[in-house]
């Protein structure tokens, strides 16, 4: 019987009009939680007491090449985000630079799509300020995270539309517990994004790319994970 | 014996494909971490209150391990059977199944009453006098459409990060988000729970006359 139910239902999945269904729903989920819901409320914020005794790291726990290896051993002095895209000014960030922008710290829930979560205090500058002194053009419509890891052979990336770019509480954190970010966690520059799931959260940051469109990027559905199936709006 | 109302019958049979597609893709989400905390947080196995097993395909859809493919299924039903739970209720309080059949009365709660009627169940003897439903009945179904049916709602929404701001108080209330999700399994259990024993009375007591109440609404 449950098999029987489990074949029908891969049967709907894989028709067309069943597998836009599928899709529909999580667009569904998106609007109605921006209909009734501000979109710029904050996530909980937690006192320092509740922080968790380890944050668990999960995904790529390093990036696995000689060049990653060095700037780890040499605390990352060389390292540098990138800006670019759709944008007016093109950046190249050193660590120095973030550090010296106006900083939010947090302590916040990361919740991973599988179920678990863990409690920790992040330090960064809003992704707001640093997509202000690059000043998007109008046609910018989501914003690319790209990573130094690759997972199962593919870079890791992730997007969100603007809404959750500027969302307050997205930060590109380098802090973790009030230490720089341990190599598990996403050394050095990862990005919190609160109001959606931890595979969002991409690690080992190199590039923030301004784009009007997913389509051209990894296999087009806007994340490493997406383009495995995982839905782009993880705020469900 | 009144008629299912036609309002009625049409939310029993949506529920039931909303509910086995949820439970079956929601046994697949538990399988991407079967463990379960109280508290905000939790992710260490040895945290874990309960560890439960890892369900095999033929209860999971999709029929292999797919997060992404469980949590198409469990968001997009989750729609319908939430719809489709404000609809059962809007409809029960319109045409009074709710008072007639469902709400019970201060007399039915008496020691003796509700023993007889356990003992008659154990008896397997369903003859009840008059109205639709005897109190075990009432029970069972007030507790699933009151209680059972819209926690699960309320819980499946309080694990989403896009609600939980403007459910903070629901969920502190609850424990934390880790507490929601232990609650959000067991609460999927116990209708679980109910299922199996909705079908095996169904089954006891005339299966196809029940069955084919429950579509044409029955005789008057």
């Amino acid at each position: 019987m449950g098999a029987a139910i489990t074949a029908g239902c891969s049967r709907i999945a894989d028709s067309t009009p069943g597998a836009k269904a599928l899709a529909a729903a999580e667009d569904w989920h998106r609007k109605a939680q921006r209909l009734f819901a501000a979109r710029t409320a904050l996530a909980p914020e937690y006192d320092r007491s509740a922080i968790s005794p380890s944050f668990r790291g999960n995904g790529s726990l390093t990036v696995d090449s000689d060049a990653y290896r060095m700037a780890l051993a040499q605390g990352f002095a060389d390292w540098r985000l990138e800006v670019r895209g759709l944008v007016r000014h093109p950046l190249s960030l050193s660590m120095d630079n973030i550090r010296r922008l106006p900083q939010r710290t947090q302590v916040t829930r990361h919740d991973c799509v599988e179920g678990w979560s863990a409690i920790g205090e992040w330090t960064g500058p809003q992704l707001g300020t640093i997509l202000e002194g690059a000043e998007l053009l109008p046609e910018a419509k989501y914003i690319v995270f790209r990573c130094a890891d690759r997972l199962r052979g593919a870079p890791y990336y992730e997007s969100v539309d603007l809404i959750d770019a500027y969302h307050p509480q997205t930060i590109i954190a380098h802090r973790l517990n009030g230490e720089p970010l341990p190599e598990r966690n996403g050394a050095p520059l990862r990005v919190r994004i609160e109001r959606q799931l931890g595979y969002k959260h991409a690690k080992y940051l190199t590039t923030i790319e301004a784009v009007a469109s997913l389509e051209d990027i990894g296999r087009g559905e806007g994340g490493y994970w997406e383009d495995r199936g995982y839905q782009w709006y993880a705020g469900v | 014996m009144k008629r299912h109302a036609f309002s009625t019958r049409l939310w029993h049979w949506l529920n039931l494909v909303c509910v086995v597609v949820l439970f079956m893709s929601g046994l697949n989400i538990s399988n991407a971490h079967p463990h379960l905390y109280w508290g905000d947080w939790g992710f260490d196995p040895r945290d874990a209150w309960l560890s439960v097993p890892r369900f095999p395909g033929w209860m999971t859809i999709p029929g292999h391990y797919s997060l992404g493919a469980a949590r198409d299924w469990h968001i997009l039903m989750a729609w319908p059977f939430a719809l489709g739970l404000l609809f059962m209720w809007i409809a029960m309080l319109a045409n009074r199944h709710f008072r007639r059949d469902i709400a019970t009365s201060r007399s039915e709660w008496r020691w003796r009453s509700i023993r007889a009627e356990v003992a008659a169940h154990l008896r397997l003897d369903f003859h009840h006098g008059r109205g639709k439903y005897n109190f075990l009945q009432k029970l069972a179904y007030g507790l699933v459409l009151g209680v059972l049916l819209p926690l699960m709602i309320a819980t499946g929404m309080g694990i989403s990060p896009g609600w939980e701001p403007h459910l903070s108080w629901l969920i502190e209330g609850m424990g934390g988000r880790q507490s929601v999700r232990s609650i959000h399994f067991l609460a999927a259990w116990a209708l679980f729970a109910f299922f199996a024993i909705h079908v095996a009375l169904v089954l006891l007591s005339g299966p196809f006359r029940q069955i084919r109440n429950m579509i044409t609404g029955g005789r008057e």
